[in-house]
């Protein structure tokens, strides 16, 4: 080979990045602007780019966005995970169940007393909290994963199923009742505003924790998918099962492995919906939030038929789909409009991903 | 496979000579991008006969019924049918007009009843509601009339075997008032007494005035089923005739008769230690009882007729299908290895079906190339991009790979580029042994080239494909290829190696001959 070739190919290779992945991101973020502006502007009193607002804008899409990093997963592996609001719901009742727990004790002159974990421990319960709301995420994922790939199952079935199961099981360790902890701990504070705190303390966390946790969640997503062997595993899985399998990836593990990974994440989210909807333990938090966090995905650019998606788009999808949501809120939109609205963003987003497509070959 | 009872029955009835002409295909031209699939085909049927189509795998006949059948249109030619120009728009057109296809694959809805079948599309109706009564009376019309009066009407398709499926199938042609039968080998998936069922009932057909197109690869059913015959070769049609005049052996010759041209770089190679032994090596259906030994430093090429078992066999070395008895021994590895291990102990495959299995055609090119062997592109578990490309490049260059960049999607690249893509994924892998199943399948013949002269350097082993010489199985269904390429060539034939020579003991028309269940003489050489 001679140089002239190697070079040009260099000068290709710089205008790949420019193109592909670069323009669609771009794209992206074009359209998150736009539909910021579009409430920005019509929004009365500027009401919508006030600080308080903004930061409600990141607090709701966190949670979305969370959940959205082990969807982006899932549907590059050619799956889909229609049990993520369940899993989110379970996750924050057992959270809030373990801050909750309490007995009933007999002291020496035979009164009886509610004696409250919290109170004995107040540091280490909370943690325990959400070890173990994170760990209960993770096994449902898991669970999803291996009935997926031992039963031989679609994958939309067996999340419907456990969507039910997940959901019933949340109810179930709250009997059926918002569970209100005790005490208010750190937990509960994870997604306060912070900006437009009192606290000045407080204040300097500058962002909610909560959303310094997704982002950390999001590079560590990120970076599993780009640069490690599991994330190229899933980019073949999803493109190509037949493929990959020839080319020995073992692919029932990296499914349950992906699947797991959502229910992490899942779990995640759980904690930070339980913080969002002020520490309580709602089983009937997160109804149909998978299709929130299903569109946040698709809209950034992941497909249903595999082996495409990214992290930055599925969470840039997350603030478009919040953006919607509570502009139109403040809009005052009938509630069935904004669904609607929201329906329609999601084909648009998908047609013009195709049409797109289409351009560059 | 041939009953005595059906040999006695005369082959053609004397007056089929006499009979009009049905259907006649003239000057068919057929171009899929630069591949030329059908170069001024001529084709005529008479009525009350059965036309036997033959031709090398690739030779054209599946696209020349596809035209026929109106899933395609021709680029130039014409078709007439019962002398009327006929020009179908569409396959529904194409039945309405009494073209009856019989896939290889049964077009069956498993799930409806056999009489529902039957009707399918056509049920007798009255205001919108099904007349159950008549659909039974016609189902069971059609069946009387093919000696299948006892088939249950309301059993579900999928619960009757596959014999029976096809007569069903046959019977929705006659209900159909289908004026040309076409069958598609037919017999592939019967068993022997299931044959010479079809058999008394394609004659049937053919008695009541039909015209039926019979394709097969099997030269001993042209004979005893046809009356007259077309031979397909490369897209040509090359000759026709009486089936009863006609030696097998001059219709072989007509099926293979091609010059040689120097594709093929043959050189003295050195045969190694034995790598790979695979011994009475039985899968579920195919193959059966294979024994084989592959040397390094030696090309084996593996011929016979789709369907043979030849990629079953294949499968089941590389742990992609199921084995039930034999030993396969790689190197010093025993027994049954799933693909994964079998990378590590330096087995590569390439598959037949590049879109459906072999590439994943929406990523990258290099994502493609080291999807087999991500351990050494960085530290733990970490995969560098940036030396995933490089190893990428390297390949690229090496092999010639026509792309803007190795981060390209793998389906905008040519079916020759997407070839290399899949063979450079042994090279980079490093694999002693390389599986390569149809390698050249749907590629142009510059890129052939191309792949003969790196499989040939492979074998031979160069510094720049790794030093030591590699050991390569290979199966094509292009005899001139494994005549140019190989060492040593095996026959296949329903799931047996039955012939396994030295490549000069071999000419296209004997492989033509094995691989059609003919004996030549030919045994087993390890």
């Amino acid at each position: 080979m001679n140089e002239s070739p190697k070079d040009n190919m260099v000068d290709l290779r710089r205008k790949e990045r420019w193109d592909a992945s670069f323009l669609s991101t771009l794209g992206r973020f074009t359209a998150l602007a736009v539909v910021f502006l579009f409430f920005a502007i019509l929004v009365e009193g500027g009401k919508f780019y006030s600080p308080r607002n903004l930061e409600n804008i990141l607090r709701q899409s966190a949670v979305y966005a969370t959940a959205s990093l082990g969807m982006t997963m899932v549907i590059i592996a050619a799956g889909i995970d229609l049990s993520i609001g369940s899993i989110i719901a379970l996750s924050l009742v057992t959270v809030a169940w373990i801050l909750d727990y309490h007995y009933v004790a007999q002291t020496a002159d035979g009164q009886s007393v509610t004696v409250y974990l919290v109170r004995q421990y107040p540091v280490l319960l909370p943690w325990m909290a959400l070890l173990v709301g994170i760990a209960v995420g993770t096994i449902a994922g898991f669970v999803n994963g291996v009935t997926i790939v031992w039963l031989r199952l679609v994958p939309f079935i067996v999340t419907l199923g456990t969507m039910g199961i997940f959901r019933g099981l949340a109810k179930g360790l709250a009997n059926e009742k918002d569970i209100y902890p005790h005490e208010d701990t750190w937990l509960t504070q994870l997604m306060d505003p912070t900006l437009t705190s009192q606290d000045v303390h407080w204040r300097m966390w500058i962002l909610p924790p909560g959303v310094w946790i997704l982002i950390a969640a999001a590079v560590f997503a990120a970076v599993l998918l780009r640069y490690t062997r599991l994330g190229r595993y899933m980019y073949a899985v999803g493109s190509n099962e037949e493929t990959a399998r020839l080319c020995g990836v073992p692919v029932g593990r990296v499914k349950v492995v992906t699947y797991t990974l959502a229910g992490f994440f899942g779990g995640l989210a759980g904690l930070m919906q339980f913080s969002f909807i002020g520490g309580i333990g709602q089983p009937t938090s997160a109804v149909a939030y998978e299709l929130f966090v299903i569109a946040a995905v698709v809209i950034g650019g992941g497909s249903l038929m595999g082996g495409q998606g990214s992290i930055l788009g599925s969470v840039i999808g997350a603030l478009i789909i919040t953006i919607l949501y509570m502009g139109g809120q403040q809009m005052g939109w009938p509630k069935w409009v904004q669904e609607a609205v929201i329906g329609v963003i999601i084909i648009a987003a998908v047609v013009i991903d195709r049409l797109r497509q289409q351009k560059v070959t | 496979m041939v009953s005595p009872e059906s040999n006695q029955t005369p082959k053609s009835s004397p007056t089929t000579i006499d009979q009009p002409t049905r259907l006649s295909m003239e000057g068919i031209c057929k171009r899929f991008g630069a591949t030329v699939a059908l170069e001024d085909v001529n084709l005529e049927v008479r009525s009350g006969e059965v036309h036997a189509l033959v031709g090398e795998n690739g030779a054209g006949k599946s696209t020349l019924m596809r035209i026929l059948s109106g899933a395609t249109s021709p680029d130039r030619g014409s078709m007439r049918l019962d002398g009327r120009i006929f020009a179908p728009a569409h396959p529904l057109d194409a039945r309405r007009h009494g073209i009856a296809m019989i896939y290889q694959e049964l077009s069956l809805a498993p799930h409806l009843s056999v009489m529902e079948n039957i009707l399918l599309g056509m049920e007798p109706c009255y205001g919108g509601f099904i007349r159950w009564s008549q659909m039974r009376r016609r189902a069971q019309e059609a069946l009387s009339e093919l000696g299948l009066g006892d088939l249950p009407l309301e059993s579900p398709v999928r619960a009757l075997p596959p014999g029976l499926q096809q007569m069903v199938e046959i019977a929705r042609a006659l209900v159909t008032q289908a004026k040309v039968v076409v069958l598609d080998e037919p017999t592939s998936s019967l068993a022997q007494d299931d044959v010479a069922k079809l058999f008394r009932l394609v004659r049937r057909l053919r008695d009541r005035g039909l015209s039926v197109i019979y394709i097969s690869h099997f030269l001993e059913e042209v004979k005893e089923i046809s009356d007259r015959f077309t031979v397909l070769r490369d897209g040509h049609s090359v000759g026709t005739g009486l089936t009863a005049a006609t030696p097998v052996n001059q219709i072989v010759q007509m099926m293979v008769g091609r010059e040689v041209t120097d594709l093929y770089p043959r050189r003295a190679r050195v045969r190694g230690e034995v790598i790979l032994e695979v011994k009475t090596l039985s899968g579920n259906d195919k193959p059966k009882d294979v024994s084989l030994s592959l040397h390094r430093g030696e090309i084996l090429g593996i011929a016979g007729l789709i369907g043979s078992g030849r990629t079953d066999l294949l499968r089941a070395i590389f742990g992609l299908a199921p084995v039930r008895r034999g030993e396969i021994r790689v190197g010093a590895f025993h027994g049954w290895s799933e693909p994964g291990k079998r990378w590590r102990q330096g087995v590569g495959y390439v598959s037949e079906d590049r879109k459906r299995e072999g590439l994943a055609v929406g990523l990258s090119i290099s994502a493609n190339v080291t999807l087999p062997r991500l351990d050494h592109l960085g530290p733990l578990w970490f995969v560098l991009p940036k030396r995933e490309r490089h190893a990428a490049e390297h390949w690229i260059d090496t092999l010639g790979i026509k792309c803007e960049r190795p981060g390209q999607p793998v389906w905008t690249l040519s079916g020759g580029n997407q070839q290399k893509v899949a063979l450079s994924r042994l090279l980079y892998a490093d694999v002693d042994v390389l599986i390569l199943d149809e390698p050249t399948r749907g590629i142009d013949v510059g890129s052939k080239a191309q792949i003969y002269r790196l499989i040939a350097q492979a074998a031979e082993g160069s510094p720049e494909y790794g030093a030591r010489p590699k050991a390569i199985l290979m199966v094509s269904s292009y005899l001139p290829e494994l005549l140019g390429l190989c060492d040593r060539i095996g026959v296949m034939c329903r799931g047996q190696l039955v012939a396994c020579a030295p490549v000069d003991d071999w000419t296209e028309h004997k492989l033509m001959l094995a691989a059609t269940g003919q004996n030549i003489g030919i045994v087993n050489q390890q």
